[in-house]
């Protein structure tokens, strides 16, 4: 048995005065389809500083996925085109020739993805695929890349490294393979390592050693994170800072306590209301009516307006992120008058003033 | 639910003994005990939570209990009566009170069919009343799952997952079933609206009168909707009791980590300070450990798990547990409980 930390989330001197690693401007991708040219995502701003580690949350059709593609400009074919900057440790991504993407892809930024499976080469050792990225980036010798190769295994936590090394995909289990992606990504030593719904695949006690061994790295080396998942649940564990996607706009950017406790926009209260653990046992379970509005044929102005219990006059006007006070942003006019329930509701009121006064 | 016959009949709607189901792997070399010796019983009217990771053999309790799988041995009684021991006619009526619902909507509907045909596929096969009375019947069931009429004469691609699940679920009621084995239903949807979907559960159990088997490997789930919830390892029940007790005085180390490891969408100083993480993954069923099968992952092994396979028995009133060291002072502590 071990015992981990939960995430350490005081301020951490992440936020403010120093400068962003990496900060995204008025991001939007487009798609063709035989229907025309679709608005993805759009006007997507956030900042992630070095070493921090961010949640960017979501349903499914969000953007959120689309989003970590896009900062790698790992773009499906039917991609029609980008807006806005994405400025990496000062370099705008979003310009970027092919040529230097790939100097950028796997050695300062890595990406990690839910199946581990589809993502490794069932014809490759897992030895060899790790070192195959240290040596398309540096100039290491064979037995400089194994021996580095060895010690990253090792400090994934995958036991007797130097028998594992040499094995195919097939021969390790989720976990252990989900640790492996991990290796290869963080064998080059990234600023920021975005991984996409890493522990979605994995059982619930495997999922806690990944998310550890995450926390852990972050900490350890500094490696931003930018943790992509739609289990608010996963963000609270990990994370310092938990960005809420909606229909391909971000609405909510909050400290993860912040938000958990005390959101300000319908749909963070709305969603976190809907989970059944924060719910008294065989009560009804608040939900959020109707559905995300389609890609196709997105409303004018607030995009939750139509399921939204506090829409009024006004909210058909355009939405901006706006400033919240505190470093909180947040897409609604009406974030200052409305006081939404978070995680804390009712049933446990007199905590949720104990760490709101805190 | 309450009974129609004059007498209240006592039986468990479902009793399950020593169950075992094997599998043979396709090289025929080897067999999978997906499950391996259980035994437990479905009150009528009640929610029945099955909880446990991949490869635990929940899909496989599942789906032997409305007879997809047969017994490899032991038995499954329904209402007292063995349904295989039924001439084929009357098991063949008989399963329509027992029906089973999945994961993917997707999977469960076909793509060329609309809504309403596949509502009324059922009650043709059963052969139900005229063509009319069925399609009553079916347009019934899509009202009662909360879809307009007009849902009827959709594809399945024209509908979102949530109303595809709605209408999987109106499906599965034409029939008037007893009890339904709900195997991971919630788990395809979106957050917003899994909430609704299990609000539409608790409607139903409570204007038919159903009782439920709810599989699931999400404890936040499982705890909401169950009245008594059993947590399952390699084959095997460890704990099974009331969900209040189950969740918040487990008795099995297993439940005890499981219950830790869940992340809960928590601030940071509503979390428990230390969370026990259990090293490795759970063991191949074909050659699962000896004794007790969770000892390889066990923080607290002895010598004695490996020797000998733990007792199932009822340390406290209705909460059963398959553990040596279940009963001593301080070995199934509580996690700690959130300390602001």
């Amino acid at each position: 048995m071990e015992t981990g930390q939960p995430a350490q989330r005081k301020a951490e001197g992440a936020r403010g005065g120093a400068r962003p690693l990496l900060s995204v401007r008025g991001l939007g991708i487009r798609f063709k389809t035989s229907q025309g040219i679709w608005q993805a995502t759009r006007r997507i701003d956030f900042d992630i500083a070095p070493g921090e580690r961010v949640g960017i949350v979501g349903e499914s059709g969000c953007g959120k996925t689309i989003t970590g593609l896009s900062i790698l400009r790992l773009l499906p074919g039917n991609f029609a085109g980008l807006d806005g900057k994405i400025l990496f440790d000062g370099t705008d991504l979003a310009s970027c020739s092919a040529r230097q993407m790939r100097a950028i892809r796997g050695k300062r930024i890595a990406m990690i993805f839910q199946e581990p499976m589809s993502a490794l080469d069932p014809v490759f050792t897992v030895g060899h695929q790790i070192a195959e990225t240290l040596r398309v980036h540096t100039d290491v010798s064979y037995e400089e890349a194994r021996a580095k190769t060895l010690e990253m295994l090792r400090h994934v936590g995958i036991a007797s490294p130097e028998r594992r090394i040499d094995d195919y995909p097939h021969q390790l289990s989720g976990g252990m393979r989900q640790r492996v992606m991990i290796a290869a990504s963080l064998i080059c030593g990234p600023q920021l390592l975005i991984a996409d719904e890493p522990t979605t695949a994995l059982d619930v006690t495997v999922q806690a050693q990944i998310l550890e061994l995450l926390r852990d790295i972050s900490e350890t080396s500094k490696t931003a994170l930018m943790l992509i998942t739609h289990d608010l649940g996963v963000v609270a564990e990990t994370c310092t800072r938990m960005i809420t996607m909606y229909a391909g706009e971000v609405i909510e950017d909050a400290t993860v306590d912040e938000a958990l406790v005390r959101p300000l926009h319908p749909y963070t209260s709305g969603l976190l209301r809907s989970l059944p653990h924060l719910s008294p046992r065989h009560g009804r379970l608040p939900s959020i009516p109707g559905r995300v509005p389609s890609i196709a044929e997105m409303p004018a102005g607030c995009r939750f307006r139509a399921r939204c219990a506090h829409a009024t006059k006004g909210c058909e006007a355009e939405q901006k992120l706006q400033d919240a006070g505190g470093g909180r942003k947040v897409r609604c006019w009406r974030f200052a008058e409305l006081n939404l329930p978070g995680a804390l509701h009712p049933p446990d009121a007199p905590a949720a003033a104990k760490v709101a006064t805190q | 639910m309450t009974a129609t016959t004059a007498e209240p009949r006592r039986e468990p709607i479902i009793s399950v003994r020593d169950l075992q189901v094997r599998f043979q792997t396709t090289d025929r070399r080897a067999t999978v005990k997906a499950v391996d010796g259980v035994n437990f019983d479905v009150r009528r009217g009640e929610t029945f939570g099955i909880i446990g990771e991949s490869g635990s053999g929940k899909t496989t309790i599942g789906r032997a209990l409305v007879f997809l799988l047969n017994p490899s041995a032991g038995a499954i009684l329904h209402d007292g009566i063995d349904p295989l021991a039924l001439p084929r006619r009357e098991f063949q009526s008989h399963r329509r009170d027992y029906q089973i619902i999945f994961q993917d909507p997707n999977a469960a509907l076909n793509p060329r069919m609309t809504i309403l045909a596949s509502v009324l596929e059922p009650l043709e096969l059963a052969r139900v009343g005229s063509r009319a009375e069925r399609e009553r019947l079916g347009r019934e069931a899509l009202e009662r799952v909360g879809l307009p009429q007009e849902f009827g004469e959709r594809y399945p691609h024209q509908l979102s997952g949530g109303q595809k699940q709605r209408v999987v679920i109106a499906r599965a009621l034409t029939l008037k079933p007893k009890l339904i084995v709900c195997d991971e239903v919630v788990a395809a949807l979106d957050m917003s609206i899994r909430g609704d979907v299990l609000n539409l559960f608790a409607d139903l159990q409570r204007d038919l009168g159903l009782t439920y088997v709810f599989i699931t490997h999400d404890l936040a789930v499982v705890s909401h909707i169950s009245e008594r919830v059993a947590v399952m390892y390699l084959g095997q029940f460890v704990e099974l009791g009331p969900t209040e007790e189950v969740a918040e005085r487990p008795l099995h180390p297993y439940t005890i980590a499981l219950l830790s490891a869940e992340p809960r969408p928590l601030p940071s100083t509503m979390r428990e300070a230390q969370r026990i993480v259990l090293q490795g993954e759970v063991p191949s069923p074909i050659d699962p450990p000896s004794g007790c099968r969770f000892r390889t992952r066990c923080p607290h092994v002895q010598p004695l798990c490996t020797e000998r396979v733990p007792e199932w028995r009822e340390l406290k009133p209705d909460h059963w547990v398959a553990c040596h060291f279940a009963d001593r002072p301080n070995f199934s502590t509580n996690i700690p409980e959130t300390t602001p």
